[in-house]
């Protein structure tokens, strides 16, 4: 078991004078977020003084996650992939979600290269409230011609302003790519050394100051004596690619080769294996004759898969967006604080600044629904009141079925939210799924009600279409 | 020539930045504070505010510079033993469907659970019986996305052969029909009525059968009940019980006619924990019993579902004996997901996105320890079979390509 920073161990290696410089009241304050991730060392300033020097070493060693966090690319779309200190989401909040690059092949022509890196650098979708993008591109050796290659990845260093992965296992393409300036300036990820190239690869990424990964398939031993040596060379910034063959029965070993290494550098504290992981579900596009989609929704299902079983970065081949939304999705999810709750505060809420006449809607308190609505109707620029729901944080389709969604709810709600006394009408929308209870909450509450749409990204067109029926 | 013009420029920018930079802590340090702007620091803050520019100007990163690497001779070849962990308990394992020998009709027998480790932690231990998938049937015409109405317009309004084409076409391990219509609210169709419905599909298919109600609680008890006497002895799962129906009705009638029941509750451990404790109080062993923690589609609380999984199995693992029974997985949640019916263009064509939907929600809950799943869409059944095969180590690989770099092209 790796030792385990505690408040108590980290207190003792602040200063522990309460000077309040970091604007916390207290050194234990401070050394409770420290210990959470929310500060860092820097944001106390005696720290960073020489008499505490030494103190500032061991304090970095001990909340230094498992591990190693490690920062791809430079400038503002730089990413950082790794700083893991758990294998269970429940356990901690995982933080720097799973970077995806997506590749060019140098064999490619320069104008669907260029199409590629425009569509990875723009891609953005915006998803409760968050932006989701794409964070990388790798570009690929297939040419056979090394020229080619640096080539390609000068060309694509110029077109984007992502990180970039080299992927080539001849250290000489390797050497000819990086030594193009626009792409050194980019400190790539070079991807990678192996059991037969570590000593060249070793060295440029030495050289170079950049980042390396290590690819060794289907071998543990292999991968681990590996870092070692590229440790031993002076090598920090490593990244693991212990091979992904999801083809047949092979996807077994790729699979659990993944959890071996992540548990054994968190749990069992193992130097060799504390770094992130590389996963490559673009060889789901292997073989001859592929059929375009189903590759790409076997890419799609497989990083989805690989999100769950830590990957810190992947290669994806696929620029389909059906394929690409499950993925980011999963993603966005997946490094959600776990202490988030699953509802929010029931009440009324007022979304832009509505008046007596406002239309009133209903929703539940479920935290994904509540965000998805108020999302939803404030982006169309829609004013009005919105009642939120207690039904024990329950989507409307199972609070209505589990008998969490009550008319007698809704009629309490209205109650307690003073909503008569705000609006000058008596007519409640509520969602399309609860359509059933209807009648029974127009008895309750003796509120005309208003079936709305099943789905918030209709209200808008469902007030206008129907304005002569929701107006107040 | 353009290309490197502007690289020196950039060049340029930052040494300047660093120059500007140490000349700013040099004042600094001389006078103890600077003033810039109407902004006063300190030297330790300056220091601090400056570090970025100075660690750049330390570690240039310039061409052709020779950093050599530490002469390290040979690979240094280490041993690696896989960190594999024991666990006290396991899983308990439920029976679905009965043969002939066993007083049931069914063709074969399907049995879920069981688990000894983590889901697919092969090198641990193997787990007895691979998860296993059920496609939804319905007793009457339902609302569909299109995705997936498409398959069954056919069918519609005849659950039997609804349930054939499931068991035979599309390959569900087990068939899980939902009397919808018995919903006071809906068609208001009678317990004696719905079994009859239970009767025709258990006829139709030799396959085990789900049995699940319509969501009412009061009426969901009593539709259960009867379905259950006339599958008797059939080991059918009854679908489902929650804190606050009349669970006491259901495990009777489980228990009397050898029936499993199904544990709903709304992603909560502890009550999850709660209602199997009751369940298991009346008697209902831990081999006919079924949890279903509820499963939020993808994009719409699937990580609740996702931590929620992980902690039922390491929980059972360690030996917290409520929380050893199979878990349930409704993914066809999935489709309640806009992702996977809206038509959006932007999205791309949803006749992809909607199985996929279901897929990735489907795959997700099976990597965190969902045992038995109920599905929609016969790609999802189809997708998650031969994942979970080839996950056991089954399957012939086509390549065996190793440097994929190339072979990509």
């Amino acid at each position: 078991m790796a030792k385990k920073a505690t408040l108590l161990s980290v207190y003792q290696l602040l200063p522990q004078t309460n000077c309040g410089k970091c604007n916390e009241i207290t050194c234990m304050t401070f050394a409770s977020k420290l210990l959470e991730r929310r500060a860092t060392i820097e944001e106390c300033p005696p720290m960073t003084e020489a008499q505490y020097k030494s103190q500032a070493v061991k304090l970095r060693e001990l909340v230094a996650p498992p591990i190693r966090e490690i920062v791809l690319g430079s400038g503002e779309r730089s990413v950082k992939i790794g700083g893991k200190e758990v294998v269970y989401r429940h356990e901690l909040t995982l933080h720097n979600p799973t970077a995806i690059a997506i590749d060019v092949s140098d064999k490619m022509d320069d104008t669907t290269i260029v199409a590629r890196c425009r569509f990875v650098e723009c891609f953005q979708f915006t998803r409760i409230g968050q932006k989701l993008s794409l964070d990388a591109m790798a570009v690929r050796f297939a040419s056979g011609n090394a020229e080619r290659f640096a080539q390609a990845a000068a060309l694509v260093a110029k077109s984007s302003s992502l990180p970039l992965i080299l992927c080539s296992l001849d250290p000489e393409a390797l050497r000819l790519a990086i030594e193009q300036k626009d792409v050194l300036n980019r400190r790539p990820l070079l991807y990678a050394a192996t059991k037969d190239n570590w000593r060249e690869v070793g060295q440029l990424a030495m050289q170079y100051n950049c980042p390396v990964a290590v690819f060794a398939p289907d071998d543990l031993k292999n991968m681990k004596s590996l870092v070692r040596t590229l440790r031993a060379m002076g090598l920090e910034d490593i990244v693991l690619d212990p091979g992904f063959f999801p083809e047949g029965g092979r996807m077994k070993d790729s699979i659990e080769r993944l959890v071996m290494i992540r548990r054994a550098a968190v749990n069992r504290d193992d130097k060799d294996f504390a770094y992130p992981i590389l996963v490559t579900p673009a060889v789901a596009w292997m073989g001859d004759n592929v059929d375009e989609r189903a590759a790409a929704y076997k890419e799609s299902y497989l990083a989805s898969l690989v999100i769950t079983r830590f990957a810190d970065a992947m290669i994806l081949h696929s620029t389909d967006t059906w394929a690409i939304l499950p993925v980011i999705t999963l993603r966005q999810g997946a490094y959600t604080d776990p202490r988030k709750p699953v509802a929010v505060e029931a009440g009324l809420r007022e979304i832009g600044k509505p008046n007596e006449k406002a239309p009133v809607l209903l929703t539940t308190n479920f935290a994904l629904t509540y965000y998805t609505v108020s999302n939803d109707i404030e982006s169309q620029g829609v004013t009005c009141y919105l009642l939120v729901l207690n039904t024990e944080g329950l989507s409307v389709e199972s609070s209505v079925a589990g008998g969490q969604f009550t008319a007698a709810g809704v009629k309490d709600l209205i109650g307690s939210s003073k909503v008569e006394s705000k609006v000058a009408h008596r007519k409640l929308i509520i969602p399309g799924m609860a359509a059933r209870l209807s009648g029974e909450i127009e008895d309750l509450a003796k509120w005309e009600v208003i079936v709305g749409p099943r789905d918030s990204s209709e209200i808008k067109e469902f007030l206008e279409r129907r304005s002569e029926v929701v107006q107040t | 020539m353009a290309e490197s013009d502007k690289v020196s420029e950039k060049k340029g920018e930052s040494d300047l930045e660093g120059a500007l930079a140490r000349r700013l802590l040099k004042l600094a340090e001389k006078f103890g504070e600077i003033e810039l702007d109407n902004v006063t620091m300190t030297v330790d803050e300056l220091t601090f505010l400056l570090q970025p520019a100075i660690t750049r100007l330390q570690r240039p990163i310039t061409r052709g510079e020779l950093v050599a690497a530490k002469p390290v001779e040979k690979l240094l070849e280490v041993e690696f033993a896989p960190p594999v962990e024991t666990y006290p308990a396991q899983m308990a394992e439920v029976q679905l469907g009965a043969t002939r020998n066993e007083g049931g009709t069914r063709g074969r027998a399907v049995k879920v659970g069981g688990a000894k480790a983590l889901p697919f932690y092969g090198f641990e231990a193997v787990n007895p019986n691979r998860p296993a998938f059920a496609m939804d049937v319905f007793d009457m015409p339902i609302h569909l996305a299109k995705a997936v109405r498409q398959h069954f317009e056919d069918v519609m309004g005849d659950p039997a052969a609804w349930a054939r084409k499931c068991a035979h076409e599309f390959g569900a391990d087990i068939v899980s029909l939902n009397l919808v219509s018995t919903d006071p609210g809906i068609k208001n169709t009678s317990p004696e009525d719905a079994a009859k419905t239970v009767e025709a599909v258990l006829h139709a298919v030799d396959v085990p059968v789900v049995v699940g109600g319509s969501g009412n609680k009061q009426k969901d008890p009593l539709v259960l009940e009867k379905a259950a006497e006339v599958a008797h002895g059939e080991k059918c799962l009854l679908n489902s019980v929650s804190t606050d129906t009349d669970y006491k009705r259901v495990v009777n009638a489980a228990l009397e006619h050898g029936h499993s029941v199904v544990a709903f509750t709304p992603m909560d451990i502890n009550n999850q924990k709660k209602l199997n404790r009751l369940l298991l109080g009346e008697g209902l062993p831990k081999t006919q019993l079924v949890m279903d923690p509820t499963t939020g589609a993808l994009g719409y609380g699937i990580e609740y579902s996702l931590s929620l999984l992980e902690r039922i199995r390491l929980g059972a693992l360690l030996g917290d004996t409520e929380l050893q029974m199979p878990v349930l997985s409704a993914a066809s949640n999935a489709w309640g997901a806009r992702e996977a019916w809206m038509k959006t263009e932007e999205w791309g064509p949803k006749e992809f996105r909607g199985p996929l939907w279901e897929t990735v929600t489907g795959l997700t809950m099976l990597m965190s320890g969902a045992d038995l799943f109920m599905v929609s869409h016969p790609a999802t059944v189809r997708v998650l079979k031969q994942i979970t095969e080839n996950l056991n180590g089954l399957g012939e690989a086509k390549y065996t390509v190793e440097n994929w770099v190339a072979a990509l092209g």
